[in-house]
């Protein structure tokens, strides 16, 4: 297969396989999940807490007071990479003209000199989340393959699509089609991995949220 | 109860429900819940990360109720869960967690690993992995009705010293009374000063209450060491006796778990509501300053300062209560850093005092709340939760610190308006 076969298999039916696997994936988990059940609570609640879950869906995305300082590195790196990770996706204009084709939706872009920059910071802050994977004894002392695997999915094509948009490698059209190709991975692999985590917080980021508001204590 | 590795395994399987997955689903080994946690803050050991006690836990979920995990333990790319690893946790699920929930309000993506850790020790305890002082605890609850062995002669005796200091009569079994009061073991042990000021308190309301003979301890070993069926028994207990004797409502003394168990868990536990209401002491002495039928005078004049029990601030939703409470009466009040819904433990609660394996651990952890103490720089500590107090004694006591330690139901019960006029 020549670089240009790739690049058009990437971009059609890999495309369309990537898809597939996702939506199945997430439907597998979801099942897997909810299936499971949970009690109804029987204990009256003190108080109506009216949409805890949800407060706590959206405000755990804050970090609670007096940590930052304690773990910097996760607190700075974590939010540099997922803020690039969702501007770069959404907002370079090569991939709002991708999904504009896909979904007939578009809104305007950043300048390319910018999400530049954005990208090149949040390959920084992967590789800063790795070394601190590595060096910290609580993370080290924790991570396991999955966690490995989760970075690398994830820093594949941040890397790819960089070394692609400033035409750093020998062959551009091999560079695109391995950029396509890892998205393609990342977003097939997301409902088996530890990439999971970016829907299935929002489940339980709820139940935290509702189990402590109908106590009355906000989460 | 024999207990087997497959009852374990059984068990550990049955507590799994969908808000766990959700939380194994999530969790992405970012390590910032062991900052929220005494037991690696205090040690700097990586194995006292919360979301780490569970990692037995996480294995059987992922092997039993995900299609990627069966299909890798199909194939051997996965090893099950053994007996021999299950008791290798006991020192984890058991020593060094005490169902604080704190590391619930740091994680970033909402995993609450004391709720697991609940269910955690569901399966311990079946498999025959929890440690031998909860073990007798809880046995003691069911042959003697209580986990410290307290008869309810012990409790007789109690009655008449109380009546005869303060001159009132101990209801005892009356119907149709507004509060059935409960003590915990310690209570009826350490602090007899408790039913003597819960009765004045209540007297001085002119409302109408009693103790039952039949349900007196409100403490519930089968929540510290995770058997529902004994948990369930230690409240069908209390709701029998409160129901035939008709109350309005049982009050939860000062102990962090018992207020868990009977208030929270008791419902769901015995598969119905109760036909009463549930309230922790702090809530009722609230009420009645609140409503005007107890009226509070005079102060306490030094530096002090509120430590609040986990299962009463953070995992029952009462912390304003105590401080509505104590603020009039101490011009001199301190929170400590880190107070209400994200203080610190005292590092003795979910059993972890009644199981001596922990000890040389526990007095290690109590090195945050001496800290804390010593930050706010007070003399005197109040609480609400006789277990705190105890184990916060021997720790001071441990670490030569003189630190005055009180209860809120007997601070109020020595500023009532209405003895003062007396
Ligand atoms: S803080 Fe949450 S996500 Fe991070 S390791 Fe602990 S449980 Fe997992
Ligand atoms: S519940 Fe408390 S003691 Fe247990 S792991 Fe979490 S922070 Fe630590």
């Amino acid at each position: 297969m020549s670089a240009n076969e790739l690049l058009i298999w990437a971009r059609g039916s890999g495309f369309n396989l990537a898809l597939a696997l996702l939506v199945v994936g997430l439907l597998l988990r979801g099942f897997e999940i909810f299936s499971l059940g949970r009690k109804t609570d029987l204990a009256p609640a003190r108080a109506r807490s009216p949409g805890s879950g949800w407060k706590t869906v959206f405000s755990r995305t804050l970090p609670p007071l007096g940590l930052v300082a304690r773990s910097p590195t996760t607190y700075l790196g974590g939010y540099v990479f997922h803020v690039s990770l969702f501007l770069v996706i959404f907002f370079y204009p090569p991939h709002i003209a991708f999904l504009h084709a896909l979904t007939g939706a578009t809104w305007p872009a950043l300048a390319t000199p910018v999400v530049d920059g954005i990208a090149a910071m949040g390959l920084a802050a992967l590789v800063a989340l790795l070394v601190s994977r590595i060096g910290n004894p609580v993370k080290r002392f924790l991570s396991g393959f999955a966690d490995y695997l989760a970075w690398t999915l994830a820093f594949l094509p941040m890397l790819t699509g960089y070394l692609a948009y400033h035409h750093l490698t020998p062959d551009y059209s091999l560079t695109l089609g391995l950029h396509i190709l890892s998205a393609e991975l990342m977003l097939a692999l997301l409902p088996f991995t530890r990439l999971f985590h970016a829907v299935s917080l929002i489940a339980a980021r709820w139940y935290t949220g509702e189990n402590f508001g109908r106590k009355g204590v906000a989460t | 109860m024999s207990a087997s590795f497959e009852k374990g395994y059984r068990a550990l399987m049955e507590a799994l429900d969908t808000p766990a997955a959700a939380f194994f689903s999530s969790c992405v080994n970012c390590g910032l819940c062991a900052e929220a946690c005494l037991f690696y803050t205090e040690t700097g050991e990586a194995k006292y990360t919360p979301i780490h006690k569970l990692e037995p836990l996480r294995r059987v979920w992922w092997q039993e109720y995900t299609v990627l995990g069966r299909l890798a333990r199909m194939f051997g790319l996965a090893k099950p869960v053994t007996d021999e690893e299950l008791e290798a946790w006991s020192p984890l699920v058991y020593d060094a967690c005490t169902m604080c929930g704190r590391c619930a309000m740091v994680c970033p993506v909402g995993v609450d690993p004391g709720y697991l850790i609940r269910k955690m020790r569901e399966g311990m305890a079946a498999a025959g992995h929890a440690p031998q002082g909860i073990v007798e605890a809880a046995s003691r609850s069911i042959t003697m009705g209580s986990p410290a062995g307290v008869k309810w002669v012990t409790v007789e005796a109690q009655i008449r010293r109380v009546e005869k200091q303060f001159g009132f009569t101990v209801p005892v079994d009356q119907a149709g009374s507004d509060y059935l009061a409960l003590m915990s073991s310690w209570e009826i042990l350490n602090f007899p000063e408790y039913l003597g000021a819960v009765g004045r308190i209540l007297n001085a309301a002119h409302a109408t209450w009693t103790l039952a003979s039949e349900a007196y301890e409100a403490t519930n070993s089968g929540i510290q060491i995770g058997v529902s069926d004994l948990a369930r028994e230690l409240v069908q207990r209390i709701v029998t006796a409160a129901e035939k004797l008709k109350v309005r409502c049982v009050i939860s003394p000062e102990c962090g778990h018992a207020y868990t168990a009977l208030r929270w868990e008791g419902p769901n536990l015995i598969g119905r509501p109760y036909g009463f209401e549930v309230r922790h002491i702090l809530e009722v002495m609230d009420a009645l300053k609140r409503t005007g039928r107890i009226r509070l005078t005079g102060t306490l004049p030094q530096p002090l300062s509120y430590h609040d029990p986990c299962q009463i601030s953070r995992k029952g939703g009462v912390f304003e209560a105590p401080r509505r409470l104590l603020r009039d009466l101490a011009p001199e009040f301190r929170e400590m850093e880190d107070s209400g819904t994200m203080n610190w433990c005292c590092g003795g609660g979910g059993g972890v005092s009644a199981n001596e394996r922990a000890e040389p651990l526990r007095y290690k952890v109590f090195q945050k709340k001496r800290r804390q103490i010593e930050a706010a720089g007070v003399k005197t500590v109040v609480t609400s939760c006789a277990n705190c107090r105890v184990v916060m004694e021997e720790a001071l006591e441990h670490y030569g610190m003189d630190i005055e330690l009180l209860g809120v139901t007997e601070v109020v019960a020595e500023h009532l308006a209405e003895e003062a006029k007396k």
